[in-house]
């Protein structure tokens, strides 16, 4: 039962998306792209040793989108039939026809598109025995369950391995193609304060496009269950003002909360917090922040984007200052500026704005000194809910993490918010770590924000 | 056969005795239970902005997911070829958890019986609506919403629809088909006053018909509600921080029965005795006025089915009922394994997802109160009327959700619109603080998503005014 086995039939996807790019053309399009993926993926689910789930499957699916002078529709299919793509075809023209002229709609200019396709290593031929896969789960959740004896319970450890190649093709003569492959682990184990017999649940993960290169089994499940464990006997706060410090992975999602509000679909629409202040001051001077999408191996590389432009390294804040919206082609056309190939796209989805490789460049303080630093105040280790409003900036989450007293973790904190907005909250960054480590398209190190409002009790 | 199913079935190039080979092929000696399920889906899309339809999106999609359970184990597969050895392969995926030797019988197919109700009849609920229809109705909204007010600058507005069939087939026999309209009008006005920007969302769905969005005048309601609460938030204040009583409006504040209840209710959670809700049937939960159902059956809801994700008939489960935890809700393997009624909860997103027990329309029964004699009876607190997302935490019961319309009560009288607070509590615990319930019930409008494991389902919810004594409000303001 080697992933193998479920390798799709050979199709030459070239020359399917050839044919439906002449195809659109005969029908009367006068421009069309043309996306094709296919892919397989196998999960393995285990919980207290046992095997709980098995997953397997393999996919493809292609997507066409058509322009008829400034009128565009777009469809996808998993039917590769034949019938079913000459419906595809007349469908999506079908469609387009009825929608209302659109000036800024179109293909990016032909001779925009990428010229190399450099390979950025983010395929991996791995292909891991169902045994094998079994095993690196059960050696995960093994980890987390010797590591204390307060980690009573579990929510089970999952390793996934997936492959697939995308290609695409549009009518200026662009045809790119690449390869990719994901290897994942995460383990989530319960913690249960023996007094109380209250409990916490937290996780850890790693991924990697390369399997040698991701963490061992042993140190996610370890650190799965010091992240539980630490929660136990948490306490609520009473209501007042703190400073605040974010962990990498709270950072790295007010970064994603940044990201948004400077894509440019949210700026053209007028939903973002970040309108006119291109060129203006949004943090402190240590604050630098990369869009890199041809980071080798990085989990939002890719040789072009979802247009066929290149993608590219853009500074987006430089030195507290933002220098550079996201954008693709026709929201670049929106704003009367040119796309920075952050083009994302499903497939058969009009592109959007999605993040490369978009991270905050590490200082140089390690994260025990940024504790250290603070006299009394939070250290936020997980948020949740969705109160983040992109228009105004106004941002408002549960939390959970630890109450530092002296430079100190002093005790673990629950069913508390953090209130402030996002402008002022990037204005406010003090410190930002050296720990900058890559876990998802968006990174962070640890940084701390002067002040926020804390609700509590 | 003339039967309905076959007629689903043919729709999938498949017949009857593919089936049962199928089955024949999974249900192995160690494997309890097998299924299979094939779904095409049918989506479509149109939306608008600066006045313009400028998209449009269809998408075409089906295959079949194949299962087999083996004591506590799932072995689960998909394919989006629907070839006999498409089907074979998945089949042998999915036995390997139960480590048997291949199977080579066929299945007999024993009874094939449908929901004897339809709680959203095809007729009504065509698909087939012309691209031209819809993109009328999107220009229509866009002019309404400016007419509300100057102030609003830009409307955004989209129509989806989903045209889904279902067939189940099962290694107990039981061969069922359902086929599944959903849709949703959603519109979100940006409103600009001196360089203060806000934004008001409104909108509404079911598994309805397009007729559905003209009657009652119901699109031009949705472009006025979200163009009244984008100016409301020109003049809201900042939401005050810490403790308050909150008054929860009817309708789709539901969402924290949804977040702070309805999740830790579900089976898995408890079978693995990772829920805060483990081993508490038959006790306190809520305060005496609070009885929760979650009901599948209502007509055109937007989470109701004639049958869930495995064939089983949807139902009214009794949760809460006047604070006493009652049930959980179940799927197939977890009531199986801990031995309760099986409720018809067992859904997925699609082909591609494993079953999970899942909402479907959750609420709090109408109680007695008058909801202005609620609102009246606070002398500070807030009042919500509108809500973004939540969450919850399942193991240690933390739950929140955000305001995106709400006001200050003072002295018994709303006052001012405060801007987007999140409201913080503990699952177990909030309910037992209601003190006041109207006798107003309301269900949402139909435009909830709920998220699980990655899986996105469409539910419902529902509230009559609550009166909650005590909640933390994370607002700006001390």
């Amino acid at each position: 039962m080697a992933s193998q086995e479920l390798k799709s039939a050979d199709k030459n996807f070239a020359e399917l998306a050839t044919d439906l790019l002449s195809r659109a053309r005969t029908h009367g399009a006068t421009e069309a792209d043309v996306m094709v993926a296919d892919g397989e993926t196998f999960s393995v689910q285990v919980r207290l040793s046992a095997v709980d789930r098995l997953t397997k499957a393999r996919e493809k699916r292609l997507g066409l989108r058509v322009f008829f002078g400034k009128r565009s529709a777009s469809a996808s299919t998993s039917d590769f039939s034949k019938e079913s793509l000459d419906r595809l075809v007349s469908d999506t023209c079908a469609l387009a026809k009825a929608v209302v002229e659109d000036d800024q709609s179109g293909l990016p200019d032909g001779n925009l598109t990428a010229k190399d396709q450099p390979d950025l290593d983010l395929f991996d031929s791995t292909s891991l025995e169902t045994e094998a896969q079994i095993d690196l789960a059960r050696r995960g959740e093994a980890a987390a369950l010797a590591a204390d004896p307060r980690i009573t319970n579990s929510e089970g450890a999952e390793f996934d391995s997936s492959s697939g190649r995308v290609l695409l093709g549009n009518s200026h003569g662009f045809l790119g193609e690449y390869r990719s492959s994901t290897f994942s682990i995460s383990v989530s184990p319960i913690a249960t304060a023996p007094d109380s017999g209250s409990m916490q649940q937290d996780s850890w993960y790693a991924v990697r496009h390369r399997f040698a290169r991701l963490d061992s089994p042993e140190s996610v499940g370890q650190e799965a269950a010091r992240r539980a464990v630490r929660r136990l006997g948490a306490r609520k706060l009473s209501t007042r003002r703190a400073p605040v410090v974010f962990d990498q992975e709270m950072a790295a999602g007010l970064l994603g909360n940044l990201f948004h509000a400077a894509s440019g679909y949210a700026l053209y629409k007028g939903a973002s917090f970040l309108i006119g202040h291109l060129g203006k001051r949004l943090a402190p001077e240590l604050v630098t922040i990369y869009d890199d999408g041809r980071l080798p191996g990085g989990l939002g590389s890719r040789p072009f984007d979802g247009e066929g432009l290149p993608t590219r390294k853009t500074t987006v804040v430089e030195r507290g200052m933002l220098t550079s919206y996201l954008l693709d082609t026709y929201s670049g056309r929106k704003l009367g500026l040119a796309s920075t190939g952050n083009a994302s796209r499903g497939v058969g989805e009009s592109p959007s704005v999605g993040p490369t490789n978009f991270y905050l460049v590490p200082g140089t303080t390690a994260p025990a000194e940024i504790l250290r630093s603070v006299r009394e105040g939070l250290y936020v280790t997980e948020l949740i809910g969705f109160g983040v409003n992109m228009v105004t900036g106004d941002y408002s989450r549960g939390a959970a993490g630890f109450w530092i007293e002296n430079g100190e973790l002093a005790y673990p904190v629950e069913e508390i918010t953090i209130a402030g907005n996002l402008k002022q909250m990037f204005a406010d960054i003090e410190v930002v770590g050296s720990d900058l480590e890559f876990r998802g398209r968006i990174a962070s190190p640890t940084i701390k924000i002067r002040e926020m409002m804390i609700a509590g009790t | 056969m003339s039967t309905q199913e076959t007629a689903e079935l043919a729709q999938f190039g498949l017949g009857e005795l593919e089936i049962r080979q199928a089955l024949g092929r999974v249900k192995v000696r160690d494997v309890d239970y097998a299924d299979l399920y094939f779904e095409s889906r049918v989506s479509e899309s149109v939306s608008m902005e600066e006045g313009i339809v400028k998209r449009a999106t269809k998408s075409v999609s089906q295959g079949v997911g194949v299962r087999a359970t083996a004591g506590e184990k799932t072995g689960f597969a998909y394919s989006d070829e629907l070839t006999r050895k498409d089907l074979e392969i998945a089949a042998d995926t999915a036995r390997y958890i139960a480590n048997s030797p291949q199977g080579a019988g066929t299945l007999p197919v024993t009874h094939r019986q449908r929901p004897n109700r339809d709680l959203y009849p095809a007729e009504t609920s065509v698909a087939d609506i012309a691209t031209h229809e819809r993109v009328d109705l999107l220009n229509l909204i866009d002019a309404e919403a400016r007419r509300y007010d100057p102030r609003i600058k830009n409307v955004m507005a989209s129509f989806n629809t989903e045209y889904k069939i279902v067939v189940v087939a099962t290694s107990e026999g039981l061969l069922v088909g359902d086929v599944q309209p959903l849709s949703r009008l959603q519109v979100t006005c940006i409103a600009e006053e001196h360089g203060n920007r806000q934004i008001g969302t409104f909108g509404g769905g079911g598994r309805v018909g397009f007729a559905f969005y003209s009657e009652r005048d119901r699109y031009r309601h949705y472009a006025r509600e979200a163009a009244r609460q984008a100016i409301l938030n020109l003049s809201a204040v900042d939401a005050p921080a810490g403790i308050m009583t909150v008054v929860l409006a009817g309708g789709w504040p539901g969402i924290l029965l949804h977040e702070a209840i309805g999740h830790g209710l579900e089976a898995d959670f408890n079978r693995r005795k990772t829920s805060a809700f483990s081993n508490r049937i038959g006790t306190r939960v809520a305060s005496e006025l609070c009885t929760i159902v979650d009901d599948g059956t209502l007509p055109f809801r937007r989470g109701s089915l004639n049958m869930d994700d495995e064939g089983t008939p949807t139902g009214r489960a009794v949760l809460i009922e006047r604070g006493i935890l009652r049930g959980y809700i179940t799927d197939r393997l977890n009531a199986k394994l801990l031995g309760i009624p099986l409720t018809g909860n067992g859904r997925r997103e699609s082909f591609q997802s494993v079953v999970l027990p899942r909402m479907t329309n959750t609420f709090m029964l109408a109680g007695e109160s008058d909801p202005q004699d609620i609102i009246r009876s606070v002398k500070r607190g807030l009042y919500a009327v509108s809500f973004g997302g939540g969450q919850v935490d399942i193991t240690n019961g933390k739950f929140v959700f955000s305001a995106s319309e709400a006001y200050l009560i003072e002295d018994g009288a709303i006052t001012k619109p405060v801007k987007g607070a999140t409201l913080i509590g503990n699952g177990p615990e909030i309910l037992t603080r209601v003190s006041m319930v109207g006798h107003d019930l309301k269900l949402d409008e139909g435009i909830g998503t709920c998220g699980k494991e990655g899986q996105s389902v469409p539910v419902g919810v529902g509230l009559p005014t609550i009166r909650v004594d005590e909640i933390t409000v994370g607002g700006t303001k001390s």
